[in-house]
């Protein structure tokens, strides 16, 4: 089944005619990720180089050609309101890549997406990639291959250090959710389990942390208190130094809290077995395979008929 | 962005919150002439970006303006964890009879504003939230009516019986939300926040950490950074569009994106070596960044040896390799270089690396192996 994205999302690129937005397009549709439009004010009535339509608005593209996906690939200041057209014009699923944009704005794009029934992942984020199936996102689609470990991750390309060692060893993803690295997201580690345990294609879940925040501790008491799936945990920043932002604007230990340590200490404590490297996921999603599997289903990313 | 105390106090001012009167100084004259303006006693606060400034002795009183002069000179170039006093804050001192916490940030768990309260407000806060966390009220405050009456009215009788006063608090607490919504702030807090002998409220210190991803739409407030307190490495690679942290070991790393980055600080002390720093270059992995990267890590005198780990997805491996072998031309480097190109051209990467003195690396583990290695030679 995967989650959130697969051979049936129709999706619009906005940003499209950006550099980042028309590099991606491109990726994404190489992929096969069915790309129906895109967006970009002003330039509606071109195509891209590979045909896609050009539209002025998120509602007309919407109408035009019934995509219930977007993802965005605007500059921070104009991410906000890209969100929120995207959301108001029906898309039901929006992957903010963009990074940079401010908190308080994210305090008020959550309500406004629940309201419209729409989801949001990131911003700040990879995106998501359904392998075999669906890719809406930056990640690269070749080290990913269709299987059932599903993988959540505050990081980008940590995500696909791990992703490129389970791969390597025949344990393909059903999807790889990339929920971002800021400090409120509209996709959240909970949100992400949830939507694995309903997953009948997932039968392990890979859970990438870091430090900031108390998502990771909410997550080990939700799976203490009884989880249909089986999980192994990695988080970094066991050497960041306290109050100091690492990078990603939600990295950081404030006030004492939000430690790799504590993090680490609770998925112990709730059963979840967590790796010291990266490398070392292989073996824990491995010992947790369910016995009966030797290897997942499919071959690298290719479609498999139903 | 951390910004001032005193550039805080007159944010807070702007916005209505009774502040007592002060001067900015920069020397021991200039402060005994401010306190003359002002009116004694006055209290002589170090600006510095660091708190416990009062533990460290950097906030003093002053019955007179020659008392005055004689601690902002005491002051005046101490150090407070690191950071060396340059400017000194001369304020009009209140009587205290009560302090209080206030402050407020944006919550993660429930994703809206949180304000804090407490009667036992003071510089023991932190203790007071670890032992008795109970005596700090906590309201979650949705955007669509900022502070509701029953809100205002739970804070406001926490903190006191007295009507008048309970009047003058609800005031700042509506002034503390203003300002922090309007400023994109992550973090506002008065502490303390004092009523004196004769019933009075002052906010007499101020504290106002700002979004950096709401920097854009505040250019008055991003003017208020000061980069003198900050590692001249960091202050650089903001500007060059890096990521970058000094720890104090021997091993430089320069990794595309921050968790990856975090995890090669963690892997490289966990097999026994010392990350002198954290660097994210970002999703682009271009010549001028790689060279700016290299240039912030060659500062640290400790360093023996750079890692660079980059797992490219759009950033293209060959790429990278031609930029570390300019780079390493252009600034002479003699020191160790191990290299890991994981993505995109990797194999024409590894054919560019061949026969130079960099180090290649096929995996992230061999990497930092070699690194460490290469570090203890």
């Amino acid at each position: 089944m995967s989650i959130l994205v697969d051979e049936k999302s129709r999706v619009i690129v906005q940003g499209i005619t950006g550099r980042d937005g028309a590099f991606h397009a491109s990726q994404m549709l190489a992929y096969g990720t069915k790309i129906v439009g895109g967006v970009t004010p002003g330039k509606g009535g071109q195509r891209t180089g590979e045909g896609v339509p050009i539209f002025n608005t998120m509602a007309e593209a919407v109408s035009a050609t019934g995509a219930d996906t977007s993802v965005v690939y605007v500059p921070a200041a104009f991410a906000t309101d890209a969100i929120c057209e995207a959301a108001d014009a029906g898309a039901k699923l929006v992957v903010c890549i963009t990074e940079g944009v401010p908190v308080l704005d994210m305090v008020r794009v959550l309500p406004y997406l629940r309201e419209r029934g729409a989801r949001l992942i990131g911003p700040n984020c990879p995106g998501i990639i359904s392998p075999g199936k669906c890719k809406v996102g930056i990640m690269p689609g070749a080290i990913h291959m269709r299987g059932s470990v599903g993988v959540v991750s505050r990081s980008g390309t940590l995500t696909y250090e791990v992703v490129h060692h389970l791969t390597l060893s025949d344990l393909g993803q059903s999807s790889c959710l990339g929920i971002g690295g800021d400090p409120i997201v509209g996709t959240n580690i909970l949100d992400a389990l949830e939507l694995f345990a309903a997953d009948d294609e997932t039968e392990v879940v890979v859970l990438i942390g870091e430090i900031g925040g108390s998502d990771e501790e909410e997550a080990a008491a939700m799976i203490a208190n009884g989880y249909p799936k089986k999980v192994a945990a990695f988080i970094a920043g066991q050497t960041a130094p306290p109050g100091k932002r690492m990078g990603h604007a939600g990295a950081i230990v404030t006030g004492g809290t939000g430690t790799a340590a504590e993090k680490i200490a609770a998925f112990r404590a709730a059963g979840v077995d967590v790796a010291a490297i990266p490398g070392e996921i292989v073996d824990l999603v491995r010992r947790l395979m369910p016995s009966s599997k030797a290897a997942p289903p499919a071959g690298k990313g290719k479609r498999r008929a139903k | 962005m951390k910004i001032h105390e005193v550039d805080a106090r007159a944010i807070f001012a702007k916005y209505g919150v009774p502040i007592p009167p002060s001067r900015l100084v920069l020397s021991a004259e200039e402060a005994r002439a401010a306190a003359a303006e002002i009116g004694c006693p006055v209290v002589v606060k170090a600006q510095v970006l660091v708190g416990g400034r009062g533990k460290a002795g950097g906030v003093k009183l002053a019955a007179t303006p020659e008392e005055c002069a004689t601690k902002a000179k005491a002051i005046l170039g101490m150090d407070i964890k690191g950071i060396t006093v340059e400017k000194v804050l001369v304020a009009r001192a209140v009587d205290i009879a009560k302090e209080f916490y206030v402050g407020m940030v944006i919550d993660r768990r429930s994703r809206k504003p949180l304000m804090m309260v407490s009667p036992a407000g003071g510089i023991d806060i932190e203790e007071v939230a670890r032992t008795t966390p109970e005596k700090i009220i906590k309201v979650i405050i949705d955007p669509i009516f900022g502070i509701l009456p029953f809100q205002m009215r739970l804070m406001t009788s926490t903190l006191s019986d007295d009507k008048e006063i309970a009047k003058s608090v609800g005031a700042i607490l509506a002034s503390l939300y203003k300002a922090f919504m309007a400023l994109d702030a992550s973090l506002a807090e008065i502490n303390p926040l004092v009523v004196t002998p004769a019933g009075e409220v002052w906010a007499i210190d101020a504290k106002i950490n700002i979004d950096d991803s709401g920097l854009y739409r505040h250019a008055d407030v991003a003017a208020l950074r000061d980069e003198s307190s900050e590692d001249r490495g960091e202050v650089e690679a903001r500007e060059a569009g890096l990521s970058f942290v000094k720890l104090d070991g021997t091993i430089g790393c320069i990794v595309n994106g921050a968790g990856l980055a975090m995890a090669t600080m963690d892997m490289i002390k966990h097999f026994g070596g010392e990350p002198a720093n954290f660097l994210d270059i970002g999703g682009s992995s271009s010549p001028d960044k790689v060279l700016s990267a290299m240039r912030i890590i060659l500062r640290d005198a400790n360093v023996k040896t750079i890692l660079i780990n980059i797992f490219g997805g759009i950033t293209r491996c060959d790429d990278v390799a031609t930029g570390l072998i300019e780079a390493k031309k252009q600034l002479g480097l003699d020191i160790p270089l191990v290299v890991r190109l994981t993505g995109t051209n990797e194999e024409r990467a590894r054919k560019i690396l061949e026969g130079t003195t960099l180090i290649p690396a096929a995996t992230m583990e061999e990497g930092v192996k070699r690194a460490i290695e290469a570090a203890n030679r």
